[in-house]
């Protein structure tokens, strides 16, 4: 059967490349697909914590429907920064978005 | 190696392809389909974790809901309709030596505890069961609490987003 | 289990059989029967549609005091297979800088995802594809699916107005999905589950019945999301260059209009299931194929009803739809489960069926008589106030001064 540290090397996995996103591109919609990556790792880890560790309690499970409503609202204001921003400055490249800077 | 097993490589290898791909990939709206396809893939492992209700709901909130909005959000925001420049910031070797090491440290870790290779045990018929969730989240003595804040949360979000993308005159 | 009391295992078990007299081991002969079964539902779903439209053209027409298809075999039954090879044999032409994958993804997912809906339907008590316990929202997610469909076509067309219409029409999707979603909390809340066999065994009542307010609004979303009429701005010829499958030609653009198609009649088959107590009947816990043939006749009934409308009502402009939606549709139907739960909880203790029955209706009655003054309301105050008629000048003729002598 499947040892539990496939589930956490995957998940450890996807959160380094959910990392990378965020840490290395320059469009500000990519950084937040990158965040999206490292939530979903989360979640993955949760739920394989759960399922081997604690399976009829349900603490886990309430913490990954938590992170799934985090996720969607942050991921809603954040898009809608963003459009925001791209109407006044007409750019979402995070490097020119440098007004308070220095 | 049993089927499952197997199934479990191909399902992750596919995620993590299709991840590195929305990380490292030039034209953003390619992005955000290969990020639908890693969404899809964390579906299915869920289903694999035997937890269908979540498989559903990654399906229906990610790819049904956050998905299409990153992909408006990536229409709305397009000068022209094709990428130019490179899409990853200067001297991205930094974060690529930084994300490898933790992988290695977060891993080397992991691998030192106890039940790192615990195998699953049977599924007790109650954990799945939706209606003891569903109690469980409005129980005064469980999650009541943590579920009123989310829904407050997401109340917050949707005017404020309503709210800040919205077009004001003057 | 005999072939009448319970058809589907009984086939599956005598093909597994086969297959290990053959000496296939028995994990992959399982699995080979489960493919099989899969495949099977996808192709009597898509064939199914050749029926489907046939029906539509052949009432649409009718309506239109017209006779519709008579000449391709007896009363025109075999038009929609001439209608399958023409479109078969047409050239498939990819538009310039279309994205490639994107472009040839999108029919399969919009068909796909309806597919899938077929595969958790309730067809007769053990007639099923496969009971999942989340199987309402796993229909939910398919038609997200079908959404994501659009969306690829109009990017993957490289064109603005294929964008713009899938924009358009994503955007009348997501906004109905929320009524729908709501609405279907209902049926839910009754049977205490979100598996559609549960559901269904539990209608001694029918929910129509016990529930007409959230069936209606369901209805009317269902219909918007499929994106028929009188919701079909997503794919009229007149609006916005047919929408986004403006680029595609040969069986890709078939695919999408079959997609359609099966959707209509998955969407009354979802009715049925939910609201009209799907394949219960006299009789048919024993004998499976009179479930399905009750399931049948109801999913035909609503069908007939989704064509009438079709060829009745004129079309709604997108922002109309959008005010109906989100100013009409979604604050009903939460008041609606509000008031639905509500009652449905205080008249428990009583027990008896005609009584809950009798306090739901009056609660349904109560909130259609409120709904009604609210839209009365409305719609005075959006009409233009009338002009009161002594304030009209009228230029009057001057009286003739030259008028000469009576000759």
């Amino acid at each position: 059967m499947i040892p539990l540290s496939w589930y956490l090397i995957f998940a450890a996995a996807l959160f380094c490349i959910g990392l990378f996103g965020v840490l290395a591109r320059k469009n500000a919609v990519a950084i937040l697909m990158g965040v999206e990556l490292m939530l979903n790792a989360v979640n993955i880890n949760l739920v394989a914590f759960w399922r081997y560790l604690y399976a009829p309690d349900l603490a886990g499970l309430t913490f990954v429907a938590i992170v799934l409503v985090a996720a969607a609202a942050e991921t809603a204001v954040g898009l809608a920064l963003i459009i925001s921003v791209y109407r006044r400055r007409s750019t979402v490249v995070v490097d020119d978005l440098s007004l308070m800077k220095g | 190696m049993t089927l499952s097993q197997v199934f479990f490589l191909a399902v992750a290898a596919i995620t993590l392809f299709a991840a590195v791909m929305v990380v490292s990939t030039r034209r953003i709206m390619h992005a955000a389909l290969w990020l639908v396809l890693s969404l899809f893939g964390v579906a299915v492992l869920f289903a694999l974790l035997q937890s269908g209700f979540f498989a559903v709901v990654q399906v229906v909130v990610y790819i049904g809901a956050i998905a299409i909005l990153i992909i408006f959000a990536v229409m709305l925001t397009r000068q022209v309709m094709l990428d130019v420049g490179p899409q990853l910031n200067r001297g991205w070797w930094i974060p690529a030596v930084l994300v490898a090491g933790l992988y290695a440290a977060l891993v080397g870790v992991l691998s030192t505890w106890s039940q790192f290779q615990a195998q699953a045990g049977p599924l007790a018929p109650e954990a799945n069961d939706l209606s003891r969730f569903g109690q469980a989240l409005v129980d005064l003595n469980a999650y009541v609490i943590p579920f009123e804040i989310a829904s407050v949360l997401l109340l917050g979000a949707l005017i404020g987003s309503i709210f800040v993308a919205s077009e004001r005159k003057g | 289990m005999t072939f009448w009391n319970d058809p589907i295992n009984f086939i599956g078990q005598w093909l597994q059989g086969l297959l290990i007299q053959w000496g296939v081991a028995p994990g992959v002969a399982q699995v080979i029967v489960l493919v099989l079964g899969a495949a099977i539902l996808g192709v009597v779903g898509l064939v199914w549609v050749i029926f489907l439209i046939w029906y539509e053209r052949k009432i649409i027409g009718r309506l239109q005091d017209r006779l519709g298809p008579n000449r391709v075999g007896p009363f025109g039954v075999f038009q929609a297979i001439a209608d399958m090879l023409k479109i078969f044999t047409k050239e498939y032409i990819t538009p310039d800088g279309a994205d490639k994958v994107p472009y040839n993804l999108a029919p399969v997912l919009a068909v796909g995802g309806v597919l899938m809906m077929w595969g958790v339907v309730p067809f007769a008590s053990r007639i099923i594809g496969a009971d999942i316990g989340v199987a309402v929202l796993f229909v939910v997610a398919a038609g997200a699916i079908g959404e994501l469909g659009i969306l690829f076509a109009g990017w993957g067309s490289n064109n603005k107005y294929a964008l713009l219409g899938a924009f358009r029409s994503v955007a009348q999707l997501i906004s109905y999905e929320i009524p729908m979603v709501i609405t279907l909390l209902i049926p839910v809340m009754f049977s205490g589950s979100l598996s559609l066999q549960t559901i269904v065994q539990q209608q001694t009542i029918w929910y129509a019945l016990l529930a007409p307010i959230p069936a209606l609004i369901f209805l009317i979303t269902q219909i918007a999301e499929v994106g028929r009429a009188p919701f079909d701005l997503i794919e009229a010829e007149s609006e916005i260059v047919a929408g986004f499958n403006i680029e595609y030609s040969g069986l890709k653009f078939g695919m999408f209009f079959v997609g359609e198609f099966l959707h209509a009649f998955t969407a009354a088959l979802l009715f049925a299931v939910l609201f009209l107590g799907g394949w219960r009947g006299p009789f048919a816990e024993q004998i499976p194929f009179l479930g399905f043939i009750y399931l049948w006749i109801k999913t035909f009934l609503i069908y007939f009803l989704t064509v009438l409308i079709r060829g009745t009502v004129p079309r709604y402009r997108i922002d109309q739809m959008m005010d109906i939606n989100w100013k009409l549709l979604t604050p009903l139907s939460l008041v609606m489960v509000l008031v639905t739960a509500v009652v449905f909880n205080l008249v428990k203790p009583v027990g008896s069926p005609w009584v809950t029955l009798a306090a739901l209706l009056a609660a349904n009655a109560v909130m259609g008589v409120i709904t009604m003054q609210f839209l009365r309301g409305a719609a005075r105050s959006r009409r233009r106030p009338m002009v009161a008629p002594s304030t009209i000048v009228v230029a009057r003729p001057e009286p003739q001064n030259t008028q000469s002598n009576p000759e």
